[in-house]
Parts: structure tokens; C-alpha cells; sequence
């Protein structure tokens, strides 16, 4: 992989967020949402980062896009590391990265209309001289997008709670597709919405991607889809990376343990196959990320663990081309 | 599962009143429930599930829901006609429910013990100790390591999974004949939700249960459910026996449902199969088929008639022109 080719590189990043800060009270320690994470993604590819809820995967996604400063690590895109720009450069950098979220209810502004949303990315830039745009084009370029996304551009007059969530989420998708990025972060945008619109969704997805060469950090916790719409997929475990793999790979050869156990608990919408199929059943419940473990941090819910594991943290190592994991079954401790 | 039936719901209709008109959420649903069977209910949200199973026992918020039509013949008896009194003794005694998200289902403010005994005094006549100790047995059952310590302990110092033990636990105390289950696992991370599913399972088979469990995840329904309904726009579209369904799904609803999951076992497509539109809004339906306009196999009869139910081998029924009019 050239240097030319990889868009976003993340090393060693960290975000821990303090319990209890106050003038008066003494720091209570810390949550390790995010816990040194090592990634990268190439130009028109897409990375899908699961894992059970409170893992970090939003976490990282938010300290990639700086919306959270992170307390360690490196995130660059294009070459420059984001971590360490002066807030105006930031800006400028930004406009290749922009985000879809979950919830297509809470993201949108209620009082504005689905035109206003979609352009407000533009005019922000306009006024600090970064996007030269007439309002004119600006205008074309609102319904041109919303007939990419699969809007009627006789929509742009309406009010968010106008729309289905289907459609709402369609609205999100165009605003962030405003600035022209080359990087989406989409953070669960499918998780909210029904069964027969989400595949609607992940269409628009891919064929915005083929159409704009557009790359994707994609979190989704549902590992079906998952699969589908991800090339690479990275599986997390309270604030660290587990193991990576290509997509195809990850899910007929799953090396750690504990993507075993969450692939196989994955319920498959067939009953002749739900029938046959032998459950790994993880005991217990994530724990909670507020301290740092000398050990492997899935240690207390592996069935495979060893003594090493307990006092000694794997780190993520290639065991075949493009398989990375991080676990003692695969390559001894140092 | 036995031939017994034990729950009848006949023709169901709940309208709710709103400004813009008459939101018809269910609209002439039937189904049988028979012993110790799982029926699993699935829909897309606003397609009625949910309502359904409150009109069942009967807790639809009035003013503004009604239950306007339909019988729901429970041992005998219509618990749509009978008096609050008698209703009481059922709710939460022969037919229990659980909700989808365990945090709000709970008294913030009671001890897990409080709640639980609570209901088993109501209902069985026990005194507060022996109710306290069947209430330590439900929990171990449900799974819950040291039950006596944790009994005592307030909702939030409980897991999402283990509160929605804690539910299962109480909702199982009385012994009902019938569980509902309102999307008991959809608040939860797969690795619980298959903790959770297997617990609802084993227990529910060794006290002999009948349970109707609602859920958007087909993946959720093909694991438990020995029967099915598929529910849209306030309707059963079609019903039968799980395997038969995804094995041979005849509503072109169901189809496109089944279609377009993405899927972990098989490779899949380079594009997803996806059904085109939005679901219907429900207020003022017309008395047409509601998926028509998402139809791909739709004919001129589905813009004017609903269709009527056509009966399958295997107690198949299914709401479709593409049959109707085969056996007419």
C-alpha cells in the first residue's frame, strides 16, 4: 500500500474522558472509551467497525472527526495530522470529511426546512471564504443532490417532521454529500430504520460510492449488514481493536474469540439453519471500560483464555495477509 | 405445542381518534395461540404489533385508542366484555407481558424485591416471606448470580440484560399460561440478546408457556417461533408455520421482506433487494390492498378491494389477489 492511496490513517489513538471533574472534587479517574486504536483506510474503500454498544466505535468515529479531542494518537487524512491544526486549517480539512448519523430524528434542526439542512454545510463555508459558491449555484446544487439521494427536489420547502425516517435519513446523507467530501463517517445510520427501508438505504449507499469514489468509516452493530456494505471490517472490544480482516475473510475464518462468540450469537433469518446452529453463549456483560487492565480485556468472558492472557495485553498482529488479531492463540506474548 | 387453543383473537379492530382522522392501527386481525406455543408477530413499526397485544388485554389508552370490534375469547371467556376486576386478576396472573426496554418497565424508586413480591401476594395468596423466597427462586431461574443479594438492589444497579432477567422473572412468577413479549431483546447487544432468547426459551418450554413474541428481526422469529404472523399497515397479510413461510413466503410483502435482510451465512448480491416506497400512513386507509403501491405484482382489483383471506395447506392463510382469485 503506497502512501498515495491510504486517505485516513489513525495510530495509537486514545480518548479517555474524566469521572467527576469539578472545581472542588478530586478526578475520580477515568472511562477508557478509547483505548489505543490503529487503523487505516485506502481511497474508495469502506471499513466497518462493530461491536457491542459502549466499545468506543462512536467514540472513534467522533475523535476522528475532532468533534472529541483526543487524548492520544494520531489521526491523519491526505497526510496531515488533524490532531495537531490550528482551528481554521481544521475547518478547511473538514470539508473532506463529513458525518451521517444515527438517529435521522435528533440530527436534523426541526425548524429548519430539508433545503436549508442540505445547504447550511455550503453556506457555513461560504462565509469563512472556503467554498466559492454563488447562492444561485448553491441552490442548483441543493436540488441536485436531493435528486442523487433520492428526493423530490419539490421537497426542499418542507419541514423535517414531514418526512418518514427513511426519507429524513436521505436528507442527512445529502447535507453530508454537500461539501463535495472524500471521507464519510456514517455512525449506525441504518439501526434506526425498518427492515425493507434500510436496504434502501445501504443501495444509496453503495451506489453513491461508485459514483463519487467515496470511502466510508461505516458503524453498524448489526453484523449482517455489516459485511454488506464493508471491503475491511474491524471488530472492537472495550476501546481496542480486536482483530481486522478483509470483510469476506473476517466472517469464514474468525480468529478471535470473542468475533466468534458475536458472529455466532448473530441471529440468521432462517429456521431451518437457527435449528441446527451451535451458539457460542458469552456469560456476563461488557464490563465497565473505567480501568485499564494489565491483561487481554476480554479475558473474563473467553472460553479460550489462558493464564498469559491475565497479565499480559495482546497486541494486533498480521497472521495472513490483511488478518490482524490480537490474541495469544494466534502468536506468543513478548 | 398441542392442539389445545387457548387464546382466540377474532376479527380485532382498535382505531385511534386523532386531529387528521381515524388511525386504523388494527383492523380485523385473527389468530389462534395453542398451548405452549411461540407465535412470533413481525412488522415494521406502525404496522399494529404492539397494539395488537395491548388490545389484548385489553390496556389501549382510551380516549384516544378504541377497541371498536372483535372478540379475544381467553378460557372461555371475551376479555374485551368482562369487568375490570376480573381483568386484573388476569393481567399479570395467567397472561403476563414484557417490553421492550427494561429500563422505563421498572420502578426506578423500588427495590427488585418490592416489585416482584408485589405481584406473586396479588396473585397467589402467598405472605410476604414466601413470596420473597419464590421470588429468589424465579431469579436464579431467570439466571441471576446471587438472587438473595440482588433481590434487595434497585433497577439501575443492574445490567440492560439483567434487568430484562429481572422481567422475565416476574413475568414468569405467577406461572401464566401466556407470555407476550414486546421486542424483549431489541434494546440489546447481540451477545445478550442470545442469552436472553435462550433463557426465554428453555424457560418458557419447562413451565409450559405460551408465549406471542413481537419483533421487526426476522432473525429473532426464525430462531423462536414455531408459528408466524407477517403484519402491515394493521393487517395480517400472512400466516403459518415459520418454516413454511421462509421456506415458501407467498405475500409479496413477506417476499420482499425476506428479500431484502442482508444476509451472514451466503454471499451476497451486489445490491440489496429492496422493496420501493415508504410504508403507508395508516390515518383514512382506503379499503384497497395498503401495499399496492409498493406491489410489484399488483393488479387493478388490489387498488379497489381488500383482499380476502385464502387458506393454505398446514393452516397457511394469506390476504392476496394472487390467490384469491385462484380458488374463486
Amino acid at each position: 500500500m503506497s502512501e498515495h492511496d491510504t486517505l485516513l490513517d489513525v495510530h495509537g489513538l486514545k480518548m479517555h474522558f474524566p469521572i467527576g471533574k469539578s472545581l472542588l472534587a478530586k478526578n475520580r479517574g477515568f472511562i477508557y472509551a478509547v483505548d489505543g486504536v490503529d487503523f487505516s483506510i485506502k481511497r474508495g474503500e469502506t471499513l466497518g467497525l462493530v461491536g457491542e454498544s459502549g466499545c468506543g466505535k462512536s467514540t472513534t468515529v467522533r475523535a476522528v472527526a475532532q468533534l472529541y479531542k483526543p487524548t492520544a494518537g494520531e489521526v491523519i487524512l491526505k497526510g496531515k495530522d488533524l490532531t495537531k491544526m490550528a482551528p481554521h486549517d481544521l475547518l478547511a480539512a473538514r470539508k473532506n470529511m463529513q458525518m451521517v448519523f444515527q438517529d435521522p430524528y435528533a440530527s436534523l434542526n426541526p425548524r429548519m426546512t430539508a433545503g436549508d439542512i442540505i445547504a447550511e454545510p455550503m453556506r457555513i463555508f461560504q462565509k469563512r471564504g472556503l467554498l466559492d459558491i454563488s447562492n444561485d449555484e448553491r441552490n442548483d446544487r441543493v436540488e441536485h443532490l436531493m435528486e442523487k439521494v433520492g428526493l423530490s427536489r419539490f421537497f426542499k420547502n418542507r419541514y423535517p417532521h414531514e418526512f418518514s425516517g427513511g426519507q429524513r435519513q436521505r436528507i442527512g446523507i445529502a447535507r453530508a454529500l454537500a461539501l463535495n467530501p472524500e471521507l464519510m463517517l456514517c455512525d449506525e445510520p441504518v439501526s434506526a430504520l425498518d427492515v425493507s427501508i434500510q436496504s434502501q438505504i445501504l443501495n444509496l449507499f453503495k451506489d453513491l460510492q461508485q459514483e463519487f469514489g467515496l470511502t466510508y468509516l461505516f458503524i453498524a452493530h448489526d453484523l449482517a449488514v455489516i459485511q454488506y456494505i464493508s471491503d475491511r471490517v474491524a471488530v472492537m472490544y472495550l476501546g481496542v481493536i480486536v482483530e481486522i480482516s478483509g470483510s469476506k475473510d473476517l466472517y469464514k475464518n474468525p480468529l478471535h474469540p470473542y468475533t466468534q462468540a458475536l458472529l455466532s450469537a448473530a441471529p440468521i433469518p432462517d429456521p431451518k439453519i437457527e435449528a441446527q446452529r451451535q451458539r457460542i453463549i458469552l456469560t456476563g456483560d461488557v464490563p465497565s471500560p473505567d480501568k485499564q487492565r494489565p491483561g487481554c480485556y476480554f479475558y473474563d468472558r473467553c472460553q479460550k483464555r489462558m493464564d498469559v492472557c491475565k497479565t499480559c495485553r495482546p497486541q494486533l498482529k498480521t497472521t495472513e495477509e490483511g488478518h490482524q488479531v490480537a490474541c495469544f492463540l494466534y502468536h506468543k506474548p513478548e | 405445542m398441542t392442539d389445545e387453543v387457548i387464546l382466540q383473537v377474532r376479527d380485532l379492530k382498535t382505531y385511534f381518534t386523532v386531529d387528521e382522522g381515524v388511525v386504523k392501527a388494527v383492523d380485523g386481525v385473527s389468530f389462534d395461540l395453542h398451548k405452549g406455543e411461540t407465535l412470533g408477530i413481525v412488522g415494521e413499526s406502525g404496522s399494529g404489533k404492539s397494539v395488537t397485544n395491548l388490545s389484548i388485554i385489553n390496556m389501549i389508552p382510551n380516549p384516544p385508542g378504541k377497541i371498536v370490534g372483535g372478540q379475544v375469547l381467553f378460557s372461555g371467556k371475551d376479555l374485551l366484555k368482562i369487568p375490570a376486576s376480573e381483568l386484573r386478576h388476569i393481567r399479570g396472573n395467567k397472561i403476563s407481558m414484557i417490553f421492550q426496554d427494561p429500563m422505563t418497565s421498572l420502578n426506578p424508586f423500588l427495590k427488585i424485591s418490592t416489585q416482584m413480591i408485589e405481584t406473586i401476594v396479588l396473585h397467589q395468596g402467598l405472605d410476604k416471606k414466601a413470596a420473597k423466597e419464590k421470588a429468589i427462586e424465579m431469579l436464579k431461574l431467570a439466571g441471576i448470580p446471587a438472587p438473595e443479594k440482588r433481590i434487595d438492589q434497585y433497577p439501575h444497579q443492574f445490567s440492560g440484560g439483567m434487568r430484562q432477567r429481572v422481567m422475565i422473572a416476574m413475568g414468569l412468577s405467577c406461572n401464566p399460561e401466556i407470555l407476550i413479549a414486546d421486542e424483549p431483546t431489541s434494546a440489546l447487544d447481540v451477545t445478550i440478546q442470545a442469552q436472553i432468547l435462550e433463557l426465554m426459551q428453555e424457560l418458557t418450554k419447562r413451565l409450559g408457556t405460551a408465549v406471542i413474541l413481537i419483533t421487526h428481526s426476522l432473525g429473532v422469529v426464525a430462531g423462536m417461533c414455531d408459528t408466524l404472523c407477517v403484519m402491515y399497515a394493521g393487517r395480517i397479510v400472512e400466516r403459518g408455520k415459520t418454516d413454511d413461510i421462509f421456506e415458501d413466503p407467498k405475500h409479496p410483502y413477506t417476499q420482499g421482506l425476506i428479500r431484502s435482510v442482508p444476509r451472514l451465512d451466503k454471499e451476497n448480491a451486489d445490491r440489496l433487494y429492496s422493496i420501493p416506497g415508504q410504508p403507508p400512513n395508516v390515518i383514512d386507509l382506503p379499503d384497497c390492498c395498503p401495499f399496492y403501491p409498493r406491489c410489484e405484482k399488483a393488479k387493478d382489483i388490489c387498488k379497489k378491494k381488500y383482499p380476502p383471506v385464502t387458506g393454505f395447506e398446514n393452516g397457511r392463510a394469506v390476504s392476496c389477489w394472487l390467490y384469491a382469485e385462484e380458488t374463486k
